[in-house]
């Protein structure tokens, strides 16, 4: 396989975007282009996941890439649910690694706020077992609410970690200037005073309101490219050294132990294998937190920290901006948004934001290695993503 | 013998109780405080509001026109027996509330706009003038309609509020819905939550003078690509099934 580098990146804010879902798409494939100097794009990939379903949107690769001008380039579109994103980019990197194409546009759009919150969330819930799950009630805060509990039970977890990461991110979320909220919330205002049960009612409980990401439009886009040409651009060098894959179990009950996200923990494997480096090497990370508590168990689950220390690590500040592993510095999904389709492609924007230097005031200085980690369903199938920055 | 036309346009007014001032912490940390304003104020207060009656969003241009109309009304006395309560977090305006005595024991919720999104700062807000007309005012009912789903969803559905439907509601003449003495007294710490007395520096901060939003909500930025959420964007229709159902099956 060659190696495969990132040559240009572009975002949408993640927000309410009332715009149709291509232009949401295209307008970040464009700027992308316009950071690499790219336009000779030989394949596109569009990672979207509800697209006919809530914006009566099918075939959207075809209307991206013309809207784009792109034609006759190649075009598809992904879906693997909230995965879609770094799907995409797994199409992306193989496109290249192959050696099929030099320049493959990866770009990505969800526009979830088209429909009511509860339309939404019942959107989302069609991701989970139609039989053992869906049909019984089950959504995503539910499956996230009982998650937390087992959680709480067997590793001393509280609502005090989960305020502490919606905290820490919703705080980070207010030094990026693409995320959805820019709203910075206190323990004091959702935990402690005396009002707070009311600023932060349960929605799922133990989950509370401020413990779930929003919902968010936006989109992302990646230019993937071959040696060669990156080093043509004169952009940083960002590659693309690890890509791990996992699934698990459709029906979260199945697992032998469901506090254990195994397809988590493979993806991170088979992506820090892949590129030859291991969790302790990571500077900065973005973690799928849709739900806080996914945050705690994902940091474990990759190796930053043993199983059941991860909410230890947040206490102790290791996860902050100024921490040891930096977690989530552009807000997460819970600060900076969720719009499901593009979530990965938007976690991929972000390292490579930060491994070029250009994050701004969140920047972790000197960040040569990036690692994502995109949850798809509830845990079952997951993709991770390592970069180094090479030069 | 000229005539007094100012006696006769002039509603007798009765003077509201003075509301005491509270203040609660938000989401964010800050507080916000709650008080009563007189008609001293309401040129402030109409600053700050007609801006809104551009925003079409939310039916933030309908409510703002009306709390305009209402508020200058009262300034001017043109309306009968009215109070206005203000919200400021750090002096900045966050919320325009009001409403009115209609007899010894009713009240006429008017209208709750918040400037600020996000924190409940209109929820609070809202909470706040239903306790002055349960707690200072001693009604045994206010009525209420709202104008937006998000209206619907806070106060009809998360009070759940009693139809009073056979009573016109002083704004647009539309169907009545009623807070009774005793669905207050169930949302007592849950919903209508705050603190006495307000801490003096808090409250200086708050009387010193009105200071503009520094985040006001704003038109969408493409109406015709909006159109389909600009209208429901909570759900609230499919949470109003209850009400559905009982219709359905009277």
């Amino acid at each position: 396989m060659r190696d495969v580098y990132v040559a240009g990146i572009g975002i949408t804010s993640f927000t309410r975007l009332e715009y149709p879902l291509s232009e949401i798409a295209s307008f970040p494939a464009m700027l992308a282009m316009q950071d690499s100097g790219l336009t000779d794009i030989e394949q596109v990939y569009v990672a979207n996941m509800g697209g006919p379903r809530v914006n009566h949107q099918t075939a959207l690769a075809s209307a991206v890439v013309d809207s784009l001008s792109l034609t006759p380039a190649g075009a598809a579109a992904i879906e693997n649910g909230p995965a879609s994103g770094s799907a995409a980019i797994k199409e992306g990197f193989l496109a290249v690694a192959s050696g099929m194409h030099d320049i493959v546009l990866v770009t990505s759009a969800e526009r979830m706020r088209e429909v009511n919150n509860l339309e939404a969330t019942d959107f989302i819930a069609t991701l989970t077992h139609p039989l053992a799950e869906y049909i019984y009630g089950v959504t995503l805060p539910s499956h996230a609410a009982m998650f937390t509990r087992l959680y709480m039970e067997q590793y001393g977890v509280t609502e005090r970690h989960l305020a502490m990461v919606a905290v820490k991110n919703q705080n980070n979320a207010m030094l990026n200037e693409f995320a959805h909220l820019h709203q910075p919330i206190t323990l004091d205002g959702i935990l402690d005073s005396p009002e707070a049960m009311t600023n932060n009612p349960y929605i799922a409980e133990p989950l509370r309101f401020f413990d779930a990401c929003p919902v968010s439009d936006g989109g992302a886009a990646v230019i993937l490219v071959s040696e060669e040409i990156a080093k043509s651009t004169g952009r940083p060098l960002i590659k693309l050294a690890g890509i791990g894959q996992a699934t698990d179990t459709h029906a979260v009950h199945e697992r032998e132990n469901p506090t254990d996200l195994l397809a988590v923990r493979r993806a991170a494997e088979l992506s820090f294998g892949m590129a030859g480096l291991t969790p302790a090497d990571v500077d900065v990370a973005e973690l799928h937190d849709a739900f806080t508590i996914l945050e705690i168990a994902e940091s474990e689950e990759v190796g930053f920290f043993p199983k059941g220390e991860g909410h230890i690590a947040l206490e102790k500040g290791e996860t902050a901006l100024d921490g040891r592993i930096p977690i989530n510095p552009s807000g997460g999904l819970k600060g900076k948004g969720h719009p499901v389709g593009a979530t990965g492609v938007g976690q991929a924007h972000e390292i490579v934001h930060q491994l070029r230097g250009e994050a701004g005031e969140r920047q972790i200085a000197g960040a040569k290695v990036g690692f994502t980690c995109n949850f798809g369903g509830f845990g079952n199938n997951v993709i991770c993503l390592t970069f180094v920055r090479e030069d | 013998m000229s005539v007094d036309l100012e006696k006769i346009l002039r509603p007798v007014d009765h003077p509201m109780p003075p509301f005491p001032a509270k203040y609660m912490t938000l989401a964010s940390g800050e507080e916000m405080v709650i008080r009563q304003v007189e008609r001293d104020e309401v040129p402030d207060l109409l600053r700050y509001v007609e801006p809104l009656t551009h925003v079409e969003r939310d039916f933030y241009d309908v409510v703002a026109a009306r709390v305009y109309s209402e508020i200058l009304a009262y300034a001017r006395h043109r309306y009968q027996d009215q109070y206005v309560l203000v919200a400021q977090i750090d002096g900045e305006i966050a919320a325009v509330v009001n409403g009115r005595q209609v007899t010894p024991k009713l009240g006429m919720s008017l209208h709750t706009v918040a400037l600020r999104r996000g924190l409940r700062v209109g929820a609070h807000a809202f909470a706040t003038k239903m306790e002055y007309h349960m707690d200072v005012l001693g009604h045994d009912e206010v009525l209420i309609v709202a104008e937006s789903p998000i209206g619907f969803r806070r106060w009809m559905i998360e009070y759940q509020l009693e139809k009073r439907f056979d009573t016109p509601h002083e704004l647009g003449g539309v169907p009545s819905w009623s807070l009774t003495r005793e669905l207050f007294d169930r949302a007592r710490d849950t919903l209508v939550v705050g603190r006495r007395p307000v801490p003096d520096k808090l409250l200086e901060k708050a009387t010193a003078g009105i200071l503009p939003p520094s985040d006001p909500p704003t038109p969408p930025a493409d109406l015709l690509a909006a159109t389909r959420s600009m209208y429901d964007s909570t759900g609230t229709a499919l949470m109003s099934q209850r009400w559905q159902q009982e219709v359905d099956n009277a």
